[in-house]
């Protein structure tokens, strides 16, 4: 356990060490700020029957960025460390493989969730200012947050896979946007097409993260998806794990 | 400490290493010699638990590096070739943090870090950043994280490379203070270091062990010969005819200096032919400047040993 936590230490503080964690969190907070922004001058303009909270985690804009920021966070976790051969010197002190690959994939998610961190005061002011409720109820604050972590699970964990995969970050970048993005656009699939198979329909729904955001930002907490991201991460971190090995004894 | 047993690396369509078979005991520093590729470094990755063998065992301290692979590797501190390093970080903080890794125990690891700084000279450097340092300070640096869990077993891949003649004198008193205590299994290219350092040599080449012994008997064993120097005024004597007349000289060269000619002897092996030159000299009346005898060292051994089939 002792290993597990130097190891995760050391990935956390070396987001901080290049400029790359802070251009990442400018980038978020402006992206996220301009975001609920936009949510409460679309509450100002109509008269939806919506929450501050829901409209502001319902749109392209929440969506654009938030696929974008895994690709950043991730491509350096494996990539630099195969490039600047500091794996011999981790993978020859007595410390397991799987050690590496949780606390990779733990330093990415802990340092996504940092991300959000600033995001609490956008709708305490917002409470404070207007006096109004920002969410329904203090459900619909709990679901939000649980289904960005539950996404930024399975989104870190690709992306460490994609790094695991290559020597160069900006390869694990790209890889890991594509990948991202399909996940995400598997689930806009029903909102394009008229999809009329009914076992389709359900499917794409059982995995799509905007129809999974659009209830747990209403409060509606879902068993399935939670059991949908929790076993794709463990499966995911499973074959980062296998390709660590094979490249570790490939070298 | 280490037990090598028919020890085999293949990569695709190339043998890097070739059934090694050796044994290093508990307080031996052992010199691990060979050419460039001669498989050195495979053979220390394979012993660290970094590469797998395509077969045969190795074991350290009793635990297969593969099946125990775990508690082999707590007993060893390695210095991999080219001292790979986090840029990022500044010397003290990694090296707690490589102390942490290895477990040493919380309350101890200040002492070890201040230890091993002192050691390896870098106690005035230790808020540097890595990125920043020269090759020397990298070095000085993997070193000491290698001594930072004061392990029973040091691997260290080729340690003096880039440091200058004084840090290599620093690192030959630091690996020979080591000794008694602790099991060194060092590579090297300085020979004369080897010399001095080493308790015994293991020569590999092309994947195979060449020899495996204390310096003076390598040298003794493979009667490699040495050869005589001499620089002497001859007057216009036909020197070097005479010269290779002597027993026990093989070739004579000749070089020019002035009034002055040196010529170079190079002898069969066992051979002391100074008496006769000596003799021979005064008979010639060339008036003799300087006679020096070399005694072959490791390094005509490693030639002989690693040159033949090359």
């Amino acid at each position: 356990m002792r290993t597990l936590f130097t190891l995760l230490g050391r990935e956390l503080k070396s987001y901080f060490y290049s400029p790359i964690a802070y251009v990442v969190m400018f980038f978020f907070l402006i992206a996220t700020g301009f975001n609920f922004y936009s949510g409460v001058m679309f509450l100002n303009r109509s008269e939806a029957e919506v929450t501050v909270v829901e409209a502001s985690f319902n749109t392209v804009l929440f969506w654009f960025p938030f696929i974008l920021i895994f690709s950043l966070i991730t491509m350096r976790a494996y990539a630099d460390e195969f490039r600047m051969g500091t794996f011999e010197m981790v993978t020859t002190a007595p410390v397991q493989d799987w050690q590496v690959v949780a606390a990779k994939f733990l330093g990415a998610f802990l340092f996504y969730s940092l991300l959000w961190v600033p995001s609490f005061g956008y709708f305490v002011a917002f409470q404070f200012i207007t006096g109004k409720q920002a969410a329904m109820a203090a459900g619909a604050y709990g679901g939000t947050y649980l289904l960005l972590a539950l996404v930024g699970m399975l989104y870190c964990s690709i992306g460490c896979l994609a790094s695991a995969l290559t020597k160069e970050q900006i390869n694990a970048a790209v890889m890991t946007f594509v990948a991202v993005f399909g996940a995400f656009l598997g689930g806009l699939i029903t909102f394009i097409f008229n999809v009329t198979n009914p076992v389709l329909r359900d499917l794409i729904s059982y995995v799509s993260a905007i129809e999974h955001m659009a209830d747990f930002s209403r409060g509606m907490i879902d068993s399935r998806p939670i059991v949908w991201y929790v076993s794709m991460t463990a499966l995911v971190l499973f074959i980062n794990l296998q390709v660590f090995q094979y490249r570790k004894w490939k070298a | 400490m280490i037990k090598v047993q028919n020890l085999t690396k293949r990569y695709a369509g190339f043998t890097a290493i070739n059934n090694l078979n050796f044994e290093v005991e508990r307080g031996e520093i052992v010199g691990f010699l060979g050419p460039n590729g001669a498989g050195k470094s495979t053979t220390m990755k394979i012993l660290t638990g970094y590469l797998p063998a395509t077969s045969g065992t190795a074991k350290i301290a009793g635990f297969d590096v593969f099946e125990q692979s775990l508690q082999a590797r707590q007993h060893i501190g390695y210095l991999p070739e080219n001292t790979p390093l986090y840029q990022d970080m500044r010397i003290g903080e990694y090296l707690r943090y490589r102390a942490q890794l290895k477990g040493v125990a919380g309350g101890k690891i200040k002492e070890r870090v201040g230890d091993v700084l002192e050691m390896c000279d870098l106690s005035n450097v230790e808020r540097k950043l890595i990125g920043s340092l020269s090759k020397g300070y990298r070095q000085r640096v993997g070193l000491a994280d290698a001594l930072v869990s004061d392990p029973d077993l040091l691997i260290l891949d080729e340690p003096t490379i880039g440091l200058d003649p004084n840090q290599i004198r620093q690192v030959r008193e630091l690996v020979k203070n080591l000794a008694n205590k602790r099991t060194v299994l060092i590579s090297t290219h300085i020979l004369p270091e080897v010399e001095i350092m080493c308790s015994r040599v293991i020569v590999i080449h092309k994947g195979k062990i060449r020899a495996s012994d204390t310096a003076e008997n390598l040298l003794r064993a493979h009667r490699v010969a040495g050869a005589l120097k001499i620089e002497a005024n001859v007057h216009g004597d036909d020197a070097r005819l005479r010269l290779s007349q002597v027993t026990g000289v093989k070739d004579v060269t000749e070089e020019a200096d002035g009034d002055y000619t040196t010529f170079q002897l190079k002898l069969e092996a066992n051979a002391e032919p100074s008496d006769e030159v000596l003799r021979l000299a005064s008979e010639r009346r060339w008036s003799v400047r300087e006679l020096v005898r070399r005694r072959a060292t490791l390094e005509d051994v490693f030639v002989e040993l690693t040159h033949a089939d090359s």
